[in-house]
């Protein structure tokens, strides 16, 4: 039986930190209100400041998805 | 009230099946002995991915954010979406905090925040200062849950008053027995709820109102006047600094670390910050019901005079949806507002019991008193909420609350900092904590608040002009910005600084009760989450 803790977690972790800074991404880019503050274009009668706000939660979810499957023990 | 019979009916059934269903809570995955803070506190520290997920959501988007949000758009229009990239960047933000987070608790047995700064720092002073301000800062949370309900009730011309003590009798009751368990059984319900009436809003309330782009007419017409249905350079950073102040000040709410610690491991958290996300989807889609009440013409409910905005939502259900729904709407919200209030009263009454009465007044409590304590703590409250809210005002606790924001944030170099370094000295921290509480509090005092009449405490964005001109940086005369951001900054500064002048007299730094192995530890693989231990152990946990 193996025991995971025994294994030093350390080195897939540090392994793996790397790949957390892509978490920056998701954390910047919802701040930059020049991106989204307009009307202009509009989608399904949305406009761009609400629908652009609203799809960076999938830029969210898709990035740390990414970090979780890349710095997932094996 | 005739007109509100059906609404009334089925709110009150659907709510009677979930206080039951509280109760039966103790029973679901029914430990061994019940009489330990690490079940009653966290629901025996072993929930997976599905139960986090429901647990976190329910706990973090609340009765009064459902209400409160789309209120916010429906009177300021744009400043209130903030909200949106508040709950986007708040979880790759706190991604590997959490994880540390987690980890050295699980090696520790620690139940709270400050359980983990006592260890960390060696310092009981700061650990308390931790525990004091998370107690202050939960509990107008918690009365605000109450806001939440009433709205609810006004809307159906309820007299609220003994209406709301049942339900929060009924609440103090089941959190009493079965602990975390309930609220964490009682999120599935409640979330599924809010779902379903939020899809079946946002599909037929734009079908009945002549399509999305209607709906933004109604807005863009209403803030005409100052284009407020965009951001202006004077608001802008106000929005900017509010989205990642309140980002970073969530999960130093011990509410939320409560939920986070409750996780069976390491992997649990990663794939609930993956998909938490999904409630901040739901939440943009709520905030845009401010929208559809201007579209709706809707009239906030007026009670002696005074329109409360926080009625638009639920208003705008009844206008709008059969009657019968519009109850189903109606206990979504009401249940909505019990199971944070039931994570956030453990939350506070953990505090209490480890931070204060273990530390304090009985040093050598056997994890049976902690319980016992921690228990009668949460009923106590309660009990305290509801009085604030219905003998002084519910627009207190929405002052007190914004106030919490706040000082929760000057947890942050404690907390959040102290889990990647201990540079930091102890009495650094705890004249940054001071300074940060000092501040902010001062600057929140000079904020008027036209709109309730208040001459202080009246809002959290704070403008530049009072100090400098805010132009010679290249800002709008009138630019405002979050208080709690430039407290926590100038807390860091502080503490910073503190910690130069420590090391340069030499002042002992506290014995640091971890060690680096213990932020990156993980369950054993059997999931069975029985390797907690209830002592502060200074060292590994031993796996032979």
């Amino acid at each position: 039986m193996t025991r995971p803790q025994e294994v030093p977690a350390a080195a897939p972790v540090a392994r793996g930190s790397r790949w957390h800074w892509l978490l920056v991404v998701p954390v910047v880019v919802p701040l930059l209100v020049f991106l989204y503050n307009s009307r202009d274009p509009y989608l399904w009668g949305f406009p761009r400041f609400y629908w652009l706000q609203l799809a960076f939660i999938l830029l969210g979810v898709g990035t740390t998805t990414l970090v979780y499957q890349l710095t997932k023990r094996r | 009230m005739k007109d509100h019979l059906a609404e009334i009916v089925i709110a009150t059934a659907i709510f009677v099946v979930v206080a039951g269903l509280g109760f039966w809570a103790a029973r679901w995955r029914r430990p061994t002995d019940m009489a330990h803070l690490n079940e009653w506190g966290l629901g025996g520290r072993n929930f997976g991915s599905w139960v986090t997920w429901f647990l976190i959501g329910g706990d973090l988007y609340t009765a009064y954010t459902f209400v409160a949000v789309p209120a916010l758009l429906f009177g300021a229009g744009a400043t209130g979406f903030f909200a949106v990239p508040y709950t986007v960047i708040v979880y790759p933000m706190v991604f590997v905090v959490l994880l540390r987070l987690w980890s050295v608790s699980h090696r520790h047995g620690f139940v709270t925040p400050a359980d983990f700064v006592r260890a960390r720092s060696g310092s009981s002073t700061m650990a308390l200062l931790v525990a004091i301000t998370g107690i202050v800062a939960t509990m107008p949370y918690i009365a605000l849950q109450l806001v939440g309900i009433e709205a609810v009730l006004k809307t159906m011309r309820v007299e609220p008053t003994w209406a709301l003590i049942i339900a929060f009798a009924v609440l103090a009751a089941f959190t009493y027995q079965s602990g975390l368990r309930a609220p964490a059984l009682i999120a599935f319900v409640k979330d599924a709820l809010i779902y379903l009436v939020i899809i079946v809003a946002v599909i037929y309330i734009p079908y009945k109102l002549g399509g999305w782009h209607k709906i933004f007419d109604a807005a863009d017409t209403k803030f005409a006047k100052t284009n407020g249905t965009l951001l202006n350079p004077a608001n802008q950073w106000q929005y900017v600094t509010l989205a990642l102040g309140s980002a970073m000040a969530l999960f130093l709410y011990p509410h939320s670390v409560t939920g986070v610690l409750a996780s069976r491991n390491r992997d649990v958290v990663k794939r609930n910050m993956a998909a938490l996300p999904a409630y901040s989807f739901l939440l943009g889609l709520i905030a845009l019901l401010g929208y559809m009440a201007i579209a709706a013409k809707v009239k906030p409910v007026a009670t002696g005079g005074k329109a409360d905005t926080n009625t638009v939502v639920p208003v705008l259900f009844d206008q709008l949806f059969p009657h019968w729904f519009a109850g189903v709407a109606f206990a979504a919200v009401a249940i909505g507002a019990l199971v944070p209030a039931a994570i956030m009263s453990i939350a506070a009454a953990n505090l209490f019991t480890r931070n204060i009465y273990k530390e304090y007044l009985r040093r050598g409590a056997t994890a049976a008193q902690e319980a016992r304590v921690s228990k009668i703590t949460s009923l106590v409250v309660k009990a305290g909420a509801v009085a604030v809210i219905l003998l002084i005002s519910p627009q207190f606790s929405i002052d007190l609350q914004l106030i919490g924001g706040v000082i929760i944030l000057q947890t942050l170099p404690a907390v959040a900092v102290g889990l990647y370094t201990r540079w930091l000295h102890r009495w650094g921290l705890v004249a940054g904590w001071a300074v940060g509480m000092g501040l902010g509090m001062w600057m929140l005092y000079q904020i008027p608040n036209p709109a309730t009449n208040h001459a202080h405490f009246g809002g959290s964005a704070f403008p530049l002009a009072k100090w400098f001109d805010p132009t010679a940086i290249g800002l709008n005369a009138k630019a405002t910005v979050f208080v709690g951001f430039i407290a926590v900054l100038a807390n860091l500064v502080v503490a910073v600084l503190g910690t130069l002048l420590c090391r340069a007299l030499r002042v002992p730094d506290g014995v640091d009760g971890t060690t680096p192995q213990d932020y990156l530890a993980d369950s054993p693989g059997d999931g069975t989450g029985s390797s907690y231990r209830d002592d502060l152990a200074v060292h590994p946990v031993s796996t032979a």
